[in-house]
Order: structure tokens, then sequence, then C-alpha cells
């Protein structure tokens, strides 16, 4: 094994492994953090709030924003909340309950160490945010309002109305915008990392191009921390905004970074169904709509009644049929799969019968309008616009939809890839989550790695490691920055007649075919032929217009594009590899009598990490087997 | 949902980058689906120039669920087409009728440079907000987060001027190019809540000096960024942020005063 998968877990119990390892942590000492540049690539919540805590702590911050500001990372899209083990409401949480729920929900396959720090940081980021003014919704007594996700049997998600992610997005933001201010941090946005630069086996700098000039640039620095979000838009049609994309992390794969678990995807129960091939992305109804939506079909196959015509004996609440004691807000790779069902059962509902319908019926009867207007009325007239529909007089139509990847860079306890000094923070990196994520768990994780784990492991990183006097003129990048120029070269030079989106569309349908919902082996390995396939073609035929001297869309399109060809790739060897059925991953040969998914304990608990090997050589699966010491391994059940 | 499509007339506002000549070119978009978004009509009109050879129009859009406040445009001259609580990307397209002819040009005010057709600069609303649009809370130094009571009220008021996405449309539709609702809705939930009340002199007076310096216009009470505001911020929070400011002009001053100690 030529890669190194300690996971660096501290000694000691569970619940004393943090504390002893900050204790143990060297520490930079004021006056030498200056002398320390760190770069920060993604200015979501992990990116916003790593960066503002660096500088805040002295270090001079180099930070990279694919939008025209850090306020629009895609962190601000997430609407229902943030969970926290506060326990304000009294009902049973504790730092101890959401690590169990979280390790539970991600089906045994996430670290514990790592669940259990991030459960235990997770009350300090409430204070934090509510300190920096984030208006979290509130009850008439002046204290914070709790609601409930799904997979847990506690309120522990905290929330300001359907737009948390938002405002806890605008609250990193703000405490950038301060740092700017005072010269800590270096703002450099629209610009896309093509590359990392390690020098001495150790990354140092990163080559991005700006967005507008279509220039390459090099920057240098003690450490990297990469932030960059996931890969779902690998899938086309996802609920991910327009731009995240994977080359950031796919650059560094290629640089020596491990991909850990790459087939772990979340399929999102509640999205907007499509409905045209015209379609550029799906939108995301919050899953809190599952506190008082109740979801169901037709018993009767192919009905084309409309619901209100539907009597309630001929209706299906299939999630509180099958799964009795979490209801309607059963974990979403759980939810999703029912939903998949019932459209193969024929009962799927509207035009394109993708669908199921959700709804409000019940809880408006029960609480009326307005209280359910204040819960949820932007996401109504979301959907209103979106659909031309009314969900207070018709239930609203979902289907499952792409939305997050539990998978991505490996990391180490400390947030260290396999390439030293690169750190991978939030979405980007694959550590807390598992096989499934947990509602109202990425905002949470995204801002404890930024907020309160890099700025303990990074000092520690600095401090005991010897960094040589490097430039932006050293040879590798030179190397690394000629590479990115051939590349971009080769793409405007193919000529050809497909659009870039026409291949993206392509890919999409292979990933959701075979590597999305449910996979087995036949189908992926026909994605895996297909994809190959489609990425020669890719190399013969795409059409990128105009040049590299100015604001190319479809250039910039086109390197993502030529990254996901690589990823889905991946992905579906990691699905092919993993015989068994664990959360997002299921494999439909390994599943129990009822469709649930079958986990193989015996041969699988563990985390597949890719290690790459060139370009025309498959890359190597390695295992980090994954120790559970505190709970025990149990079938999963919601019933 | 239809399946009857559409035929429309678009002028669209070209123009290389900020130094080149812009003109309206004419194009003609067939075959739209009233489901389409306004964005995904212009995807679909820019794959047609990609395959003709031609260059793309370039448009800020991320999201497209109306929350990022990266889609900007005047469309038939209103920011985000002017309908209520709506960015362009969650205008769909069965707003408008067979043979519609749709005006599309950039936001434009002076303290928005344009990039290239549509896109344009609005690195100036960050100024604004570097220069006090945060409060100093460094992290780690946090009280209980229910330490603190806040009324529901107040804090579903600092909630309403929180929900600003920083995209720009009252800038744009000002006749006088003024930023004081987004700073206004900055200053006003800061100022609401009591973590944000120790700073709110300060913040008050360097906002508004930013806000003047870069070239935003003054507030004189026209109430079009309120009529366009995709998220419904009203002008109470330009009057909460003036009043700020005044109490702040009055009676702030800051001395330099020697940290030094033993």
């Amino acid at each position: 094994m030529s890669i190194n998968l300690d996971p660096k877990i501290p000694q000691g119990d569970l619940k004393d492994k943090w504390d002893k390892h900050k204790f143990e942590s060297k520490l930079v000492n004021p006056a030498n953090k200056r002398k320390f540049t760190v770069i920060v690539v993604g200015t979501g919540l992990a990116g916003g709030s790593a960066a503002a805590t660096l500088a805040e702590l002295g270090y001079n911050v180099l930070s990279f924003c694919i939008q025209d500001t850090p306020r629009r990372a895609h962190s601000i899209a997430a609407q229902g909340g943030i969970n926290a083990a506060k326990n304000y409401p009294n009902d049973g949480d504790s730092v101890k309950r959401l690590f169990y729920d979280t390790i539970k929900g991600g089906d045994y396959r996430a670290r514990e160490a790592n669940v259990y720090r991030l459960a235990q940081v997770s009350t300090n980021i409430i204070d934090q945010m509510v300190s920096q003014g984030v208006p979290f919704a509130r009850e008439y007594g002046g204290y914070l309002d709790n609601r409930s996700f799904g997979g847990a049997q506690v309120s522990r998600t905290f929330y300001a109305r359907g737009q948390t992610g938002q405002q806890l997005l605008l609250g990193c933001y703000s405490g950038m915008m301060k740092m700017v201010a005072k010269g800590k941090i270096k703002m450099f946005n629209r610009r896309e990392m093509m590359d990392l630069v390690t020098i001495n086996g150790k990354a140092r700098g990163i080559i991005v191009r700006n967005l507008i000039t279509g220039e390459l640039e090099r920057y240098a620095a003690d450490a990297v921390l990469l932030c960059t979000g996931g890969y779902g838009n690998v899938f086309y049609l996802s609920t991910n905004a327009m731009a995240s994309n994977a080359s950031a992390a796919w650059r560094c794969y290629k640089r020596g970074a491990a991909f850990a678990n790459p087939c772990f995807t979340q399929i999102h129960p509640t999205c907007i169904p499509v409905h045209g091939d015209y379609q550029s992305k799906l939108t995301l109804m919050s899953e809190s709509l599952r506190n008082d939506g109740r979801v169901w079909v037709p018993k009767k196959q192919n009905d084309t009644r409309k619901p209100a015509d539907i009597p309630e004996d001929e209706r299906d609440y299939y999630l509180e049929r099958v799964y009795p004691s979490f209801g309607n807000l059963a974990p979403r790779d759980v939810s999703s799969r029912q939903a998949k069902y019932r459209y193969d059962e024929g009962k799927g509902v509207g035009p394109t019968k993708q669908a199921v319908y959700l709804d409000f019926r019940d809880a408006i009867k029960r609480d009326g309008r307005d209280v359910i207007a204040g819960k949820y009325g932007n996401l109504f007239e979301m959907y209103e616009r979106i659909t031309g529909d009314d969900p207070y007089k018709t239930p609203m139509m979902i289907y499952p939809a792409v939305h997050y990847t539990m998978g991505g860079l490996w990391v180490d306890y400390n947030l260290q890839s396999t390439v030293p000094a690169l750190h991978v923070l939030g979405e980007a990196n694959f550590s807390d989550h598992g096989a499934n994520r947990l509602g109202a768990s990425a905002l949470m994780q995204g801002l404890a790695d930024g907020y309160f784990v890099i700025p303990s492991t990074l000092s520690h990183y600095l401090a005991s490691t010897p960094l040589e006097k490097i430039t932006t003129e050293a040879q590798e990048f030179k190397d690394a920055e000629e590479a990115v120029r051939i590349q971009t070269s080769k793409l405007l030079g193919v000529k050809g007649k497909q659009t870039v989106d026409t291949f993206h569309k392509k890919l999409g349908h292979y990933m959701w075919d075979y590597v999305g919902m449910s996979r087995n082996e036949a189908g992926l390995k026909k994605a895996i032929d297909g994809i190959r396939k489609l990425r020669e073609e890719f190399w013969h035929d795409v059409n990128v217009p105009g040049d590299t001297g100015n604001f190319n869309i479809e250039l910039h399109k086109a390197t993502r594009v030529a990254d996901f060809l690589e990823l889905g790739e991946l992905m579906a060897l990691d699905a092919l590899e993993r015989n068994e059925s664990c959360g997002g991953h299921f494999r439909e040969e390994y599943q129990t009598p009822d469709g649930e998914a079958q986990r193989d304990d015996a041969n699988y608990a563990h985390s597949a990490v890719w290690e790459y090997t060139g370009p025309n050589s498959s890359p190597i699966r390695h295992k980090e087997e994954l120790k559970f010491e505190y709970v025990q391994l149990a079938t999963r059940s919601y019933k | 949902m239809s399946s009857e499509t559409m035929t429309l007339n678009l002028k669209i506002w070209r123009q290389k980058n900020a130094q080149a000549e812009g003109k309206l070119v004419d194009y003609r978009v067939e075959n739209v689906s009233p489901d389409m978004s306004f964005l995904e009509m212009i995807d679909v009109l820019n794959e047609q120039l990609v395959r003709k050879g031609e260059d793309p129009i370039a448009f800020d859009h991320d999201c497209r669920e109306g929350i990022c406040g990266m889609c900007s445009m005047m469309i038939d001259g209103k920011a985000h087409g002017g309908y209520k609580n709506t960015t362009t990307c969650q205008v769909h397209m069965r707003l408008y009728k067979n043979g519609d002819t749709i005006v599309i040009e950039p936001f434009r005010a002076q303290a928005f440079p344009l990039i290239k057709d549509l896109a344009v600069d609005r690195g100036a609303i960050d100024k604004v907000m570097m220069s006090g649009g945060y409060i100093s809370a460094n992290t780690g130094n946090a009280p209980d987060a229910n330490a603190m009571l806040i009324p529901k009220p107040i804090a579903d008021e600092a909630m309403d001027a929180a929900a600003c996405i920083g995209c720009g449309a009252c800038v744009a539709s000002c006749p006088n190019g003024s930023g004081m609702l987004f700073m206004g809705a900055k200053i006003s939930q800061l100022a609401l809540l009591p973590q944000g009340e120790p700073e709110s002199p300060r913040r008050a007076l360097n906002m508004v000096h930013t806000h003047d310096q870069l070239g935003f216009g003054n507030c004189t009470n026209h109430a079009e960024c309120e009529a366009t505001c995709p998220k419904g911020i009203s002008i109470e929070h330009i009057a909460r942020m003036n009043r700020e400011y005044l109490k702040a002009a009055f009676t702030y001053h800051e001395k330099n005063r020697s940290e030094g100690g033993a």
C-alpha cells in the first residue's frame, strides 16, 4: 500500500478523545500565526467559517470563491435547519443520542470518533451563530424554537424560517467581510480552482482560472483547505447549484488525495418532479414539510382521479403504514426508496407518474391555514411559482432527486487528506455521515469543521511540520499551470458537433438509471462501459466555442464535465465493488424480504478508499476498517 | 402543466466587455414550454447559439431556486421582471404568451460596472458589508444561545430584514441607483437584535459613508426598491437605518485611547 490510511483517532474514552486531542495538539503562538498563509478554496459554511476563524486567529488567509461574492455559495440553499444536541425541549436529547442517531442514520459506515466530536461541538455552533446575529426562530418567551427532522425522535433542529442555510451562510460571510476589511483575508472572487500544486509531497498551492479574464493564476501557501462541496451534479439534474462541481476535489484526487466511498450519494425524497428534458435543475422541498405533511399514493394502479376525489380508504399513507414509529419522518434513503417502490408498482401520480403526494389537508384542518403558513409559507409560495399549483388547496407532488454526496476525499481525524497539508472540510470530505446523511446535519458538519475542528488541527500541523520557503516561481507551479493550459487548448481544439450540456445530460442518464436509487451488477457494468465510451466521444466531438481570453461560460462548463465523466465511472466502480446494501447505496441483489437494505458487516464494515494510479490504469481500492466500540451494529429499523 | 409551446421574440443586450459598445440584438426562440423557467428559456437559446458557432449570452445565475441572489437581468425594464417576490430564476414562462416580445438587459447602476452581456460586477455590495455589516463575535466567545432572550416579534422582524439576498435589484430599480434598501436591511436587522446593539452607531455611520463613496445614490422615497425586491423587504428598514444614522451622528464619538498597560 502506497498511501497511509491511519485515521489518527486519539486514544482514550470516546467522550474524552477530542478534549485530549486538543490539549495534546501543538499551538502556534499569536505572534507566529501571521507568518503562515492558508489557502481556503470555497466559501460555503465550511470554507466561510474556516476562513473567518483562521483570520481572526491571525493567519493570513487567501479565500477563493467561484461566484461573484462568498455570500452566494450553495450552502445558502439549505432550507430546513441545523441539528444540535442542546436538549432545550427537554425531550431526551444528548450528545450521545445525536451521536447514536447519526451513526445509525449513516447505516454504520462512519467513524465513531469523528461523529462523536461532531455531536459534541454541535452545541457551540448554535451559540456562535446566535452571537453573530442569526435570527433563528423563537418562541414568545424569547427562547429558541426547535423542530424535528427525519431519523430522530427528538426535536433538535434549529431553524430560520425555510432559509436556515442562507442565514448561517450570511453569518459566516459577514464574519469574513469583517476580516477582509482588516486585511487578514484576501478575497479572490470569480476564481475556479484548476489544480493543486504539491512540492516535496506537501500541498503548497493552487492554480486557479480567473473566470472573467480567462487568465490562469498561481497562489502559494503553507496549507490548503478544500471546502468545495459535493459532486451531486455528476447526475446533471440535482438540487445542487449550476456551478457546483467536483473538479477541485477531482484534481486533488489525481494529485494523490484518496477518494472515499464515491458511491455514497443521497437521493432526497421531497423534490419537485422532473417535467421536461430542457430542465436545468431540480428544486428541493424541505424535509421539514414532513413534520406536518402526509405522504401518500392511491391504492389503485394508474388512478387518474384528482387527489381530492380519492376517498380516504383508497389512499395508501405508505410511510405511516410501513414505519409506524417514525412515520412520515423516516430517514431520506428509506423514504426515497419507498417512493420508488410505489412508482414501480404503478401507483405514481401526475403526468409522468414519477411523483407521490405530500398532503397538508389534515394539518390545515387541525392547526388552521395561518399556522401552516407561518411554518412553511415561503416553501408553499416557491412550490406554486414553479408548478402553478397551490399546495393549500391540492397536495404537493414530490419525487426523489439527487441532493448530497456522503462520499468525498478521505481525511483522518485531523481532516487531513492523504496529501500532507491538504485538509478537506464539509461536504467535500467523507467522514461523518457514513452511507446516509440525516436531515439538518450538513450545516452542522460544515460549521463544525470550519469553526471548531480545523483551527485546532491545523495549528498542530503548522507547528509540527518543517515547511520549506517556496514561491510561485517553483517548477511545480509552472508545470501544473502548463498542464491546465494544455487541457484547455485541447478542449477548445476539438471543435466537434455536440454541446457540453448534451454530454452532461447523457452522463446524467447513465448515472440516474444505473448508479441512482437502486443498483445492480449488470446495470453498473453497463454504466461503466457506457461512460467510458461517452468520455471518448466527448474528447472527439465536443463543441466549445470561443477562446480563453475572456468570460467563456462554455469553457467553464466543459472543464467540469470532463471531470464528471471520470468521476462517474469511479462511482459506478465503487458501487459495483460494494456487495451489500447500506444507506443510500442500495444493491438490488442484497435486500431483506421486505425490501430493506441488507448490510454485510462481516465483509464491508469499512470505507472504500480509492487511489489514483494514472490516466490509463485502474484505481486501487484500499480499505479503512471501521471499529465500533461504543455502538452495537444492528439492523437499522424505523418500524 | 400544459403541453402547448410558444414562440418568443427576444431583444437581448449584447456587449463583449466593459469597454466595448453594446446593443440590443434580436433572437427568436421556438418551442418554449410554459413550465420552463426564464433562465431555462435562455439556456435553450444558448444551445442554439453554440450549435451555430456563435458566442452564447453571458448571464449570472447559480442556485436557480431564488435564494443565492446571483441572477439579475432587467426584463422588460423591470428588475427580475417585476413579479411579486420573485427572482429571475423563478420567473416561469407560463407568465408569457405565444408571440410576445421580451426585452432583456443587464442591471444598470453606477456602482455595478458591466462585465459582459447581462453580467455585471456587484462587488460594491461586499464593500458596503465590509464597512460594518457584521457583529464582531469571534469564534469561541459566545455565551449559551438561550442566555439572551429575544422576543418573537423582534426576532421575526430581524428575519424579515435578514432575508435580503444581495441581488442588487433595489439598486437597479432606483432612479438614483441607491443601495439603501439592502444596506438598511442589514443595519436594521443588527440594530433590532441585542447582540448587534453595541456596534450599532459605528455600523450605521461607517456603512452609510462607504455606500456614498462607492457611487450609490441617495434615497428620495420612490419606493421602487420595495416594489421590486424579490424578498419583499420593506422600506421601513431604510427608515430605521436613518434613525440609527441620525442618532449616531449626534451622539457617537470615537476617541483614540491607548490600550497599553502594565
